[in-house]
């Protein structure tokens, strides 16, 4: 399955400093994100990565870290192959 | 006529239709409005009858679904009449484009037929007392009771406000920002009209009490924590988009109104149109339409595909459009001179409208901070050899 994380690094990179950024760390809690972030990041999660995001998919928990955006759009293409 | 490029033959025969409507049946009444503060109601109904308020509808649910250039040229040529008539457009559009992308099957199948044949009329009800740009400042709170929530607090400045069936209403709920679609006859809602103000005169502006507004758990719009970075920043992205077209139409009018006075008008024993610093105030209207335009282009295609660039693009297309229209009105004044002040002359009506083209939907100042920081994101992306460069 395809690993999403560089990408989403790349992506981030427009927002701020991604060098010492973990998979893991949460750029909501550290505070690194403006008022577009989140409406940008939906349109590259759904665009550039091809998984439509759903009014259910909107939780902080699925768009707070590298990690948790690449599990997102796995779950999504799963999804969306099995249909 | 204006230059243009780009548009499909579907797309200029849309236009041509938006002009003629707007140039018959909002343009010769516009001034009216203006002075009465409101759209009439036959007209209301004869603007949805034709689908314009169902423009940014998809077509499942009964609107025009027009793509974002199309759903542009509505706005430019009904800006070009009446930036209050635009102002329905871009509110109701946003309250519609929300329960589009964030609603549920249920709002959806509800909401949307009503929305795109003008049965129900939008309107967004963010801001507040405390909480114009600075949206974060939200106050207004929402508890949950029962199977339902009950909403308290204020909303300023909501256009059509007076009008409107159903709000697209921001509150904390459990201190997380969150969308609500509330019904205008909610008890506990009132709504009072907002008099006097300096432009769009004619865009029923309402302010809200909420007081105890109990509303059902289908009023929920989205999940609690996303209504500002997803539901309203998605809306006001659209409000932005058409927004910045309404100013290329009010463009279009200042220098229509211009070239006739000044094609007309004698001082000095020669035409308007033959002193040198009329002819200054023209190539500047005509340069800067045609400027907005390419902009205002620019961002619809990128919208169109879903393009993350078409997020800036918008906020770029915004900024130079309203300060454009608003410099272009200011001209367009100054060329009619005293004639151009009286209160029956269209253009003091643009300059009016055009002030608060520059405050509305972003003011001017948070579009060039956004935009500068943009400059920078461009700026990181590029040394990351990643983005296509500053």
């Amino acid at each position: 399955m395809t690993d999403h994380k560089p990408a989403i690094r790349a992506f981030l990179t427009q927002f701020f400093a991604t060098d010492t950024l973990g998979d893991e760390d949460d750029f909501f809690a550290i505070g690194l994100v403006n008022s577009l972030f989140v409406m940008q990041l939906v349109l590259f999660v759904e665009n550039q990565l091809g998984a439509a995001v759903d009014d259910e998919d909107l939780e902080r928990a699925n768009f707070a870290s590298i990690s948790a955006i690449d599990a997102l759009v796995r779950r999504k293409s799963s999804v969306q192959a099995a249909t | 006529m204006a230059t243009r490029v780009g548009l499909t033959a579907a797309q200029d025969a849309a236009r041509r239709g938006f002009e003629e409507f707007a140039r018959t049946r909002i343009a010769p009444f516009a001034d009216e409005w203006d002075r009465e503060s409101a759209l009439p109601e036959e007209f209301i109904t004869e603007f949805a009858e034709r689908g314009h308020l169902g423009g940014a509808i998809p077509t499942e649910h009964g609107g025009a679904g027009l793509d974002e250039t199309t759903l542009g040229l509505l706005c430019e040529e009904t800006g070009r009449a009446c930036s209050s008539v635009r102002s329905l457009i871009t509110v109701h559009g946003m309250v519609s484009r929300a329960v589009a992308r964030w609603g549920s099957t249920g709002q959806r199948e509800h909401w949307l037929p009503r929305l795109a044949r003008g049965a129900t009329i939008g309107a967004f009800a963010l801001s507040e007392p405390g909480a114009g740009s600075d949206v974060k400042a939200l106050a207004a709170t929402a508890r949950r009771d029962g199977d339902g929530f009950v909403l308290t607090g204020e909303k300023r400045w909501t256009t059509f406000g007076q009008r409107a069936d159903l709000f697209l209403l921001f509150a904390r709920l459990d201190d997380r920002e969150t969308a609500f679609l509330v019904p205008a006859d909610s008890a506990g809602l009132t709504v009072r009209p907002v008099e006097s103000v300096l432009g769009t005169r004619a865009s029923m502006l309402g302010e809200l009490s909420l007081v105890e507004c109990r509303v059902p758990g289908a009023a929920l719009l989205g999940r609690p924590g996303f209504g500002l970075v997803a539901v309203a920043a998605d809306a006001l992205e659209l409000g932005r988009y058409t927004v910045a077209w309404g100013c290329v139409g009010l463009l279009q009018a200042c220098l229509d109104a211009t070239l006739a006075h000044a094609e007309n008008r004698e001082t000095f024993g020669a035409r308007l149109r033959d002193h040198q610093l009329v002819q200054r105030m023209i190539a500047d209207m005509a340069t800067a339409a045609s400027a907005a335009r390419l902009l205002c282009q620019q961002a619809g295609l990128l919208r169109e595909a879903g393009d993350q660039q078409g997020v800036h693009a918008t906020w770029m297309a915004k900024y130079f459009a309203s300060t454009s229209a608003f410099k272009a009105a200011a001209d367009a004044v100054q060329a009619h001179g005293a004639q151009g002040c009286a209160g029956d002359h269209p253009v003091q009506r643009y300059l009016r409208d055009a002030k608060v083209m520059e405050i509305i939907e972003g003011a001017t100042e948070l579009q060039q901070t956004t935009i500068a920081d943009t400059a920078y994101q461009a700026r990181a992306m590029a040394a990351a050899g990643k983005g296509a460069g500053a």
